[in-house]
């Protein structure tokens, strides 16, 4: 086992949706669903990335307040929370794919800086770049 | 409803959100308020107010100082004259993308030319004695892709909004 990060978590407003985002849209793989009570511990995974786990979190009890999970779930509607990037082979046909899966495109793939990039969001309002890898 | 922005609801947000972002990807386009509240499933009389509250400036706001953001952008990477910035930054007259332009940013679209020419002639440098010294194979990468991106601007092409 290599040292490094793991898990980076995601706030999503449900996470029925989001699963069906990024699982059905994406083609992520589920990695843990995992309950306890209330809580759920979900995370999923890029197919060609068995190392890391992007986690699907709703902000709310045990592990934090009403008032706080509130703010949190306002915070990720409003698009407010840190950019988030995919890297693709091909940005063109990766957008197309989606959008006939019905994701919501921000900004369609432009040509510049030597690659092509697109923007995208996940139904609670995470923002994503899409970007081509570079050859 | 207390008007704290934290009481604002979620779903309500992420529609707003919605109006946002097709304001961003077409900042040239005219948004009238019956336009931007149809994007966000609301009423034209709430839209604005909620707007504003959810992101602290209201929507007209927002939409003029992204077309300035993006003028900026074309005067500082194009050789194009003012006058088609102001064209294609979605402004009907250049007298009112000049005032505007000096109410957000404090200065004429020519200053910000000739000052943005001069940071980027700095910048230039920048490589030749830092490469010298140390390998930054990605610095290399990006001063050659912004010259490359400025030949191509000067022979046409046009530049899309970034994020």
């Amino acid at each position: 086992m290599n040292q490094g990060v793991e898990v980076v978590g995601l706030y999503v407003r449900d996470q029925e949706e989001a699963l069906a985002f990024y699982v059905g849209k994406l083609g992520f793989r589920v990695h843990t669903d995992v309950r306890n009570g209330d809580y759920r511990w979900l995370t999923v995974q890029h197919p060609d990335q068995p190392s890391f786990q992007l986690g699907l979190f709703t902000p709310g009890p045990p592990v934090l307040d009403a008032a706080t999970a509130e703010t949190l779930h306002a915070i990720v509607a409003k698009g407010a929370m840190p950019p988030l990037v995919l890297v693709v082979d091909d940005c063109r046909a990766a957008h197309d794919r989606m959008l006939a899966r019905g994701v919501e495109f921000t900004q369609e793939p432009v040509d510049r800086y030597g690659t092509v990039d697109a923007g995208f969001r996940d139904p609670s309002g995470n923002g994503w770049k899409m970007i081509e890898a570079r050859r | 409803m207390s008007g704290v922005a934290a009481n604002q609801d979620p779903k309500l947000l992420r529609r707003l959100l919605r109006a946002k972002d097709r304001m961003d990807a077409a900042s040239h386009e005219d948004w009238p308020v019956q336009r931007l509240a149809r994007v966000s499933d609301v009423s034209e009389a709430h839209f604005a107010r909620s707007f504003k509250e959810a992101f602290g400036v209201p929507p007209h706001r927002y939409l003029l100082t992204r077309r300035i953001e993006r003028a900026m952008a074309l005067l500082r990477d194009t050789d194009l004259p003012i006058t088609e910035i102001a064209f294609q930054t979605g402004w009907g007259s250049l007298g009112t993308f000049g005032r505007t332009f000096r109410d957000i940013t404090g200065n004429s679209p020519g200053a910000i030319r000739a000052r943005a020419r001069a940071a980027a002639h700095e910048l230039d440098r920048v490589p030749v004695c830092i490469l010298s010294a140390a390998h930054r194979p990605d610095l290399t990468t990006a001063v050659s892709e912004k010259r490359r991106r400025e030949a191509d601007d000067i022979t046409g092409s046009s530049e899309k909004e970034v994020l």
